[in-house]
């Protein structure tokens, strides 16, 4: 007990400094990190500072965001989602499926595909925390096994094959780049990370997913079903997933069965770099457009610099082992600020 | 006087605050020496300074009349002082000899462990505090009061001149600190120097010889027990008279049957047990550890399963399958593990507050922050809780404080009936003052309260009746005017000493 008062006394820093300090190391932090690394692959990368380049990146980074924003919702609760790759595959060869549908209008196609996607993807999700929480099974384990349903299922609708012959109106609109400079697959991303954010911050929902991945039997005590909000979380990961395969029609234009091979690990790493921390509780949406944001900005930097294909994925893993050492760092000293 | 240990104008300064300032002591060879203090006092600064966790910023330490500085706890450990920490270190997966003799485990060749010397040698040790258990046993099997005895063991196996107990009976029951405290005055008889830091002031007189008390980082005073009495104690320590902790209440007339159990059963093995609460009543639930006390009113409050049982909420049966459908009937929890199912520990005060009942903050889903804010503050300030800001983490609050949270969102829910499972275990004297005053006010308020506790005297100084617990059944109900705490007592102990 008296340990902890010790700690309050040993660091007494006024309200409104203690907010602008948290803001500093919490959110800043990642985003002082990006713009450092841009910096240095603008100085020393040729072509790295072109507006071709940039445009580049925002196409790059659209489907890893729209999955770790869902992939954030799941870590806030405590949670993990392996599944959200294949389940993208399932999604796109579902969505193309139903967009080749030669009975339909363009407009019609289009639109049943991405109801198709976003039911899909929320279906896998659902059973993803249902099956969980209803079995107390770590979400670990489930989505590991939905991980190969997702694909195999994937394989089976579209009898192992890619599918291709997509709506041109629906192609041209991913190839849109609005105003010369936003990609249309970029405003998506984007859009979702704006709804994540507003619902974490401004709703109770939001506040829910918060609690419960702080301390869920706290949350069961206080009167509320802590297992709802995990469910929940899931469907929305699963949600963003089938969101994520409309991205990746628009940007490939084919439905495939091997799509997203790897993708959940890309979202967790841009999850955990924007400053979530795995154990729940405690993160930022807007902190993983900003890892996702890192991810990507490495990638291409290290491709410009000429970093052989061989040695880009030990940077990178380096780099994400450094932002989760950098986190218990922060958690520290965020202690000491409030 | 034979001084073993001395300390020289010792302090120690945290960043933006000084945690011990100029205490000066000395401990006699032989003694059992208390340590006494509120929370933030200086204890923990103190003992940690003693064991090389922290190193003081000023004065001198002296140990055996040799400067006293250690670096880190081994250094302290072959020094021979030994401490034995509230939060104990034991590894569980380990049996209860390796714990003993991890630090040098008896060898043979190869580096390979002697088991039967070390089965051997951990046999003599536990027989030194008066554990007769085979040692091969794996400690995560112990309850809580062997596990001490274990962690004493251990003290002893390394031939200490000087044993640091940090508050050790704060989880036990009164035939466990019993053995505990023949076992300290067996120690102290071959010649053991013993600093022993207590929040419980009834016990200390029975063990201490002399007595320190600190205070807000300084020493208050040295003294020989012997002569001092409780409220001395307590006026040491808080700087002003308590004239009656409870503050008990005889205006407030306890009205018509709030909440009322009957015939609840947990599972098949459990008797069944039925209690009520009035309206403005404090029923006290006396009881062992592991008596069943807790696991009942989990049970009624639906956050365990229970099989059979009728719950009346002012004589309307109620249906509570979960803990939410206690809340809505108007029922709160106060657990009796604080950190672990009470709070959000690493969020704000506000949001810990709110938890229970958000959509008065809200419209439409959205929440409303400034409403949020001045719901919260308004609880902060009513409850007096001490926080920098309602943005303020509760891991940073004290524990007395953050009772006060926990209490607050109950408040904060609109509640009738109270469940109150150990609301001051680990809450210093000032904090508890006020808590026991805002259960008058809650009581003021013709809400029932129930109080689950193991201070006897708390219970007996607070409740208008009192409910005993003894291996599952309620073996009595003894009222007010009856208050006796031999009686209490004996009935607690009732069905463990049937043969």
């Amino acid at each position: 007990m008296s340990e902890t008062s010790e700690i309050v006394v040993a660091a007494p820093v006024s309200p409104a400094r203690a907010k602008f300090l948290r803001f500093l190391v919490r959110d800043a932090g990642v985003l002082l990190a990006l713009v450092l690394i841009t910096l240095f692959f603008s100085a020393t990368a040729p072509y790295f500072a072109t507006s071709g380049n940039a445009l580049k990146i925002f196409v790059q980074i659209a489907i890893n965001t729209v999955l770790a924003a869902g992939m954030t919702f799941v870590i806030l609760t405590g949670g993990i989602d392996l599944s959200v790759g294949s389940v993208l595959a399932l999604c796109t060869v579902v969505g193309a499926t139903v967009m080749i549908d030669e009975s339909l209008s363009p407009a019609a196609a289009i639109t049943l595909a991405l109801l198709a996607c976003m039911a899909t993807g929320a279906v896998c999700g659902f059973l993803n925390g249902w099956i969980s929480t209803r079995w107390k099974i770590p979400s670990f384990i489930v989505t590991l096994g939905m991980l190969n349903m997702a694909a195999g299922a994937a394989r089976v609708v579209s009898d192992n094959s890619t599918i291709t012959g997509l709506p041109q109106s629906f192609v041209d609109f991913g190839n849109l780049i609005i105003g010369g400079f936003l990609p249309s697959i970029f405003l998506v991303a984007v859009l979702v990370i704006a709804a994540g954010w507003f619902v974490l911050r401004f709703t109770v929902f939001g506040r829910m997913i918060f609690a419960v991945g702080t301390n869920d039997e706290a949350v069961r005590l206080s009167g509320h079903n802590p297992d709802f909000y995990k469910v929940a979380a899931f469907t929305i990961s699963g949600l963003t997933a089938g969101i994520a395969a409309m991205v990746y029609l628009l940007r490939l234009n084919i439905g495939s069965p091997i799509a997203g091979i790897g993708y959940e690990l890309n979202a967790i790493a841009a999850v955990i770099i924007g400053g979530t921390s795995l154990s729940g509780g405690k993160g930022s949406i807007i902190g993983t457009l900003v890892g996702a944001c890192i991810l990507q900005v490495l990638s291409t930097g290290l491709q410009l610099l000429g970093v052989g294909d061989n040695f880009k994925p030990i940077v990178i893993g380096l780099v994400i082992v450094l932002a989760v050492i950098l986190d218990a760092y922060r958690e520290r000293l965020l202690r000491r600020i409030r | 006087m034979d001084t073993i240990l001395s300390l020289e104008g010792v302090g120690k300064i945290f960043p933006g605050a000084v945690a011990l300032s100029d205490v000066s002591l000395s401990i006699a060879r032989g003694e059992t020496h208390i340590i006494l203090g509120e929370n933030g006092a200086g204890k923990s600064t103190l003992i940690k300074l003693l064991a090389g966790i922290y190193q003081p910023d000023s004065g001198k330490i002296a140990f055996n009349d040799q400067p006293y500085q250690p670096k880190t706890p081994h250094d302290a450990q072959r020094s021979g002082i030994r401490i034995v920490h509230q939060e104990l270190n034991l590894l569980p997966y380990l049996s209860i000899a390796e714990n003993l003799m991890l630090e040098s485990l008896p060898r043979r060749a190869f580096g390979i462990v002697d088991r039967k010397a070390l089965n051997s040698r951990a046999v003599a040790l536990l027989k030194e505090v008066g554990l007769d258990i085979d040692p091969r046993i794996r400690v995560e099997a112990l309850g809580v009061a062997q596990m001490q005895l274990v962690e004493i063991a251990k003290a002893l196996s390394y031939d200490s001149k000087l044993l640091v107990l940090d508050e050790p009976t704060a989880t036990l029951t009164p035939p466990e600190i019993e053995r505990l405290f023949s076992i300290i005055k067996r120690l102290k008889a071959k010649g053991v120097t013993i600093i022993y830091i207590s929040h419980r002031l009834h016990e200390v007189f029975e063990i201490g010889d002399r007595v320190t008390v600190l205070r807000n980082g300084r020493l208050v005073a040295t003294r020989d027990l012997e002569g001092l009495t409780v409220p001395d104690l307590v006026r040491m320590m808080i700087g002003r008279d308590i004239a009656d902790e409870y503050g008990f209440d005889a205006s407030i007339v306890p009205g018509k049957v709030a909440l009322s159990v009957a015939n609840l059963k947990r599972d098949a093995s459990t008797p069944d047990i039925s209690f009520a609460v009035r309206h403005g009543e404090i029923l006290g639930v006396a009881g062992l550890v592991g008596s069943g006390r807790t696991e009942a009113m989990r049970a009624l409050f639906g956050a365990d399963p229970k099989l059979d049982g009728v719950v009346e909420i002012d004589g309307k049966p109620v249906a509570i399958a979960a803990p939410k459908d206690a809340v809505r009937h108007g029922l709160s929890l106060l657990t009796e593990d604080r950190k672990g199912q009470g709070l959000l520990l690493d969020m704000a005060v506000d949001k810990n507050i709110t938890i229970t009942d958000l959509g008065r903050v809200s419209r439409n889903g959205l929440l409303n922050r400034r409403a949020e804010s001045a719901a919260a503050n308004d609880l902060v300030g009513q409850l007096r809780v001490k926080a920098s800001s309602i943005e303020q983490a509760v891991r940073n609050l004290s524990g007395g404080n953050q009772q006060k949270v926990v209490l607050a969102k109950w408040l904060f829910r609109g509640t009738s009936t109270l469940i109150l499972d150990e609301p001051t275990r680990g809450v210093d004297i000032g904090a508890r003052r006020e808590i026991y005053q805002l259960l008058w006010m809650l009581a003021a308020q013709q809400k029932g309260i129930i109080m689950v506790s193991s201070d006897l005297p708390e219970l007996m100084g607070m409740c208008h009746r009192i409910v005993v617990f003894s291996k599952n059944r309620i073996v009595g109900e003894v009222p007010r005017s009856e208050f006796d705490q031999e009686r209490i007592l004996s009935l607690a102990y009732q069905e463990y000493v049937r043969p």
